[in-house]
């Protein structure tokens, strides 16, 4: 199953997703959420939920120099921590710019499709998929 | 607290100076948590006594508090300063990103002081603060200032852009501060203290990390709110019709402020009703960070130029109940589209919606009363009913080409004592009434409540649910209204968005509190309630309040109360008691 952002209109842009992402790691706040939701150019234009979509032939893995990107069977990369060495090339290769960073340990934050934030998501704008299922949304 | 807490962090800003430093104030958030109580603290280490609302002296404080980013509903700002429209204390309360942008970039507060010589912006992520030169911006409107700043700085969705319109730079005195372009630090003239400084806006960028003392007991508090943030019945008609909802149940009871209160019933209540603006023009939902609630109400209204045909502009305009009421109801207005026409305007000035429906609603009576002619009002006819002269009466007021603009702008007290009509000049301690005529509970309310707000002590509450069993005598109803005001002080420190207050009672802020190093009874928690209130009264008779000589407009007793009916004497007695009981503890 994979995580997809199923109807972005309805998103009212409360962020309790990136607060859940933070939390399930052990953080509150938002520092460490692989999702963001902003504003696409004001609050009056509605919000863009951002996050990994499992895409089937991922270019980050693809362009990850040191194969630190593990493609998974379900759908999206796993990070393998101690082969990263920090480059960046993966998060220049997502072109809908899904690939977060931790500043601190210089490395990637990248959504495992676990589906905490689906939880807290209170109007449906985050669901789980099949894989393979045709996104309903972005 | 908790050791390393951030919330200890105070960013003090010179704007005279152009120099910042981050002090650590562990004591104060310790003792005073954080939002109302902390900021009143600052304020009155960094107000000094007498000064000019509108002088360098005067010093903003921003404040969150330790549930910020940490639990769901704590989500707003608490602005204190000296208020240039009522020259005592100025206190607003702010939701949007603001609070988790400032608790996330590492502070418990920020202090603003000085004063700049030329138009700046400030940029403050983390421990870094810019101050940038505003003066192609400074002029703009409310709106696309916002947009500007939005498109220059990073940080898009971990931000908040705090920023004034034309109504702050020309120092009108119930100017507002708008983030996130639909919500305000509306009430008290925070904006003109922003256009006296020549300080445009604000932008703050947070993503940090706070700590929690028991991560497992953490995570299941969070989903006990959480659930019933967004499952329980009173949070329901915030996130269905929004505040909005109020506008048929008020007018039922007849306390529905129309015509510059000279009725509490308006017939086209209908058009202005939460319903109406759900079925015909909601045209989105927003939250503030970290709020599943969504009460944040759209409107999309559709207008055709008249001079080009095929050409129609879409604007975005938000409604709630207080503008609804003072540039609805309050001036006659009962249809929806001439309600967000006014309101937009009202928006891209950036002037406090309720002061300014209130002005006008008075400024209409004064002239139908022939007090004031179309010399003054520079040929505006003010009609109930008629949003066309209101929407050319804001930008005079803004721009403030004769004596009479210019008293408006400085509200409506000011114009009730030179041009008369005062005992329909709808103000207490010199700020414009809220929007509920529902007995003496809600006047009293405005009358006592340090901010003279509804959001003090919730009187309309008393009227509906506690007026309509059982006459009340003065002594108990002021008892009841502290009460609720000094837990409001609880909820404003934490701090707490008040529409959550049916969620956040006494026992879920102590084990909230709780996880953020804070281990209080609920004695403790009450009791810092009830210091905080004092400490604003205090400040507030310091600065020259004293409650003996307010005014209570003569409207209010003449115009029936729906529920017991209540005169000046009663109202007296009140007061007599207020004082009493607030001698006690000063």
């Amino acid at each position: 199953m994979r995580l997809a952002v199923l109807e972005t209109e309805k998103c009212v842009g409360c962020q309790s997703c990136m607060f859940a992402c933070a939390r399930r790691q052990g953080g509150v706040g938002v520092s460490k959420s692989c999702i963001a939701v902003r504003s696409i150019g004001g609050m009056e234009r509605g919000f863009t939920v951002i996050v990994c979509r499992a895409c089937e032939d991922p270019p980050c893995a693809k362009v990850c120099p040191t194969r630190a990107l593990e493609v998974r069977k379900e759908g999206g990369v796993k990070l393998l921590m101690d082969r990263c060495i920090g480059c960046g090339y993966c998060r220049d290769a997502c072109l809908i710019g899904a690939i977060q960073w931790d500043t601190y340990l210089n490395k990637p934050m990248i959504c495992i499709h676990c589906g905490y934030c689906v939880k807290y998501c209170p109007h449906g704008v985050l669901g789980m998929q099949k894989k393979g299922a045709t996104y309903a949304g972005t | 607290m908790l050791a390393h807490d951030p919330l200890m962090k105070v960013l003090y800003v010179d704007l005279s100076r152009r120099t910042f430093e981050i002090r650590h104030r562990p004591e104060l958030f310790e003792s005073y948590l954080g939002g109302v109580g902390a900021g009143i603290k600052l304020l009155e280490e960094e107000c000094p006594a007498g000064c000019d609302p509108l002088g360098a002296d005067n010093p903003i404080v921003f404040a969150v508090g330790p549930l910020t980013a940490l639990f769901p509903l704590a989500s707003k700002t608490v602005a204190v300063f000296k208020s240039p429209h009522t020259g005592n204390l100025g206190e607003s309360h702010c939701g949007g990103r603001s609070a988790v942008a400032i608790r996330l970039a590492g502070y418990g507060a920020i202090v603003i002081r000085g004063k700049s010589e030329m138009p700046v912006y400030l940029s403050i992520e983390g421990d870094k603060v810019t101050f940038r030169d505003a003066s192609s911006i400074w002029g703009l409107r409310m709106d696309s200032t916002g947009r500007v700043i939005r498109e220059r700085e990073k940080g898009a969705g971990f931000r908040t852009i705090m920023r004034i319109g034309r109504a702050g730079e020309r120092l009108v005195s119930y100017a507002s501060v708008a983030t996130e372009t639909y919500r305000h630090f509306g009430r008290l003239g925070l904006g003109a203290v922003f256009g006296s400084k020549k300080l445009k806006a604000i932008v703050i960028t947070g993503r940090g990390e706070v700590p929690v003392s028991n991560l497992k007991e953490y995570r299941a508090l969070y989903d006990e709110i959480y659930d019933q943030a967004v499952s329980s019945p009173v949070m329901k008609k915030y996130h269905d019709l929004g505040t909005a909802e109020n506008v048929i149940p008020l007018q039922r009871f007849g306390g529905l402020p129309t015509r510059n209160l000279l009725e509490a019933r308006f017939e086209h209540a209908e058009g202005i009703s939460g319903e109406n603006f759900a079925e015909h023009y909601l045209g989105r939902r927003l939250a503030c960070s970290h709020c599943p609630v969504g009460c944040i109400h759209i409107a999309a209204l559709r207008e055709p130029y008249e001079d080009e045909p095929y050409f129609y502009k879409t604007s975005m305009i938000s409604y709630d109940y207080e503008p609804i009421f003072a540039l609805g109801s309050m001036l006659g207005i009962g249809d929806a589209a001439g309600f967000l026409r006014l309101m937009d305007r009202v928006e891209a000035w950036g002037m406090d919606a309720m002061s300014t429906g209130v002005i006008l609603a008075w400024a209409t009576e004064a002239q139908e009363k022939g007090l004031i002619s179309e010399r003054e009002t520079l040929g505006l006819r003010f009609t109930w009913g008629d949003p066309l002269p209101y929407i050319e009466a804001c930008r005079l007021i803004v721009e403030q080409p004769n004596d009479f603009y210019r008293t408006l702008a400085h509200g409506v007290e000011e114009a009730g004592r030179i041009y008369g009509n005062l005992e329909g000049a709808l103000a207490y301690g010199k700020n414009e009434m809220p929007g509920y005529h529902t007995g003496p509970g809600s006047h009293l309310g405005y009358l006592i409540g340090l901010r003279h707000s509804h959001l003090d002590s919730a009187g309309y509450s008393v009227d509906q649910k506690t007026l309509t069993e059982r006459k009340v005598e003065p002594e108990e109803l002021v008892e009841m209204l502290i009460a609720e005001e000094e837990w409001r002080q609880v909820l404003s420190s934490l701090v707490v968005c008040f529409f959550a207050r049916g969620i956040y009672l006494p026992e879920i802020v102590k084990r909230s509190l709780a996880l953020c190093g804070y281990v209080w009874d609920e004695g403790a928690i009450k009791g810092i309630g009830r210091e905080v209130y004092r400490e604003k009264y205090r400040f507030k008779v310091r600065e020259g309040f004293d409650i003996e000589r307010e005014r209570l407009p003569g409207r209010i007793f003449t115009t029936p109360s729906p529920v017991q009916s209540f005169d000046e004497i009663y109202m007296r007695r009140a007061v007599k008691h207020w004082r009493e009981v607030m001698g006690r503890g000063v």
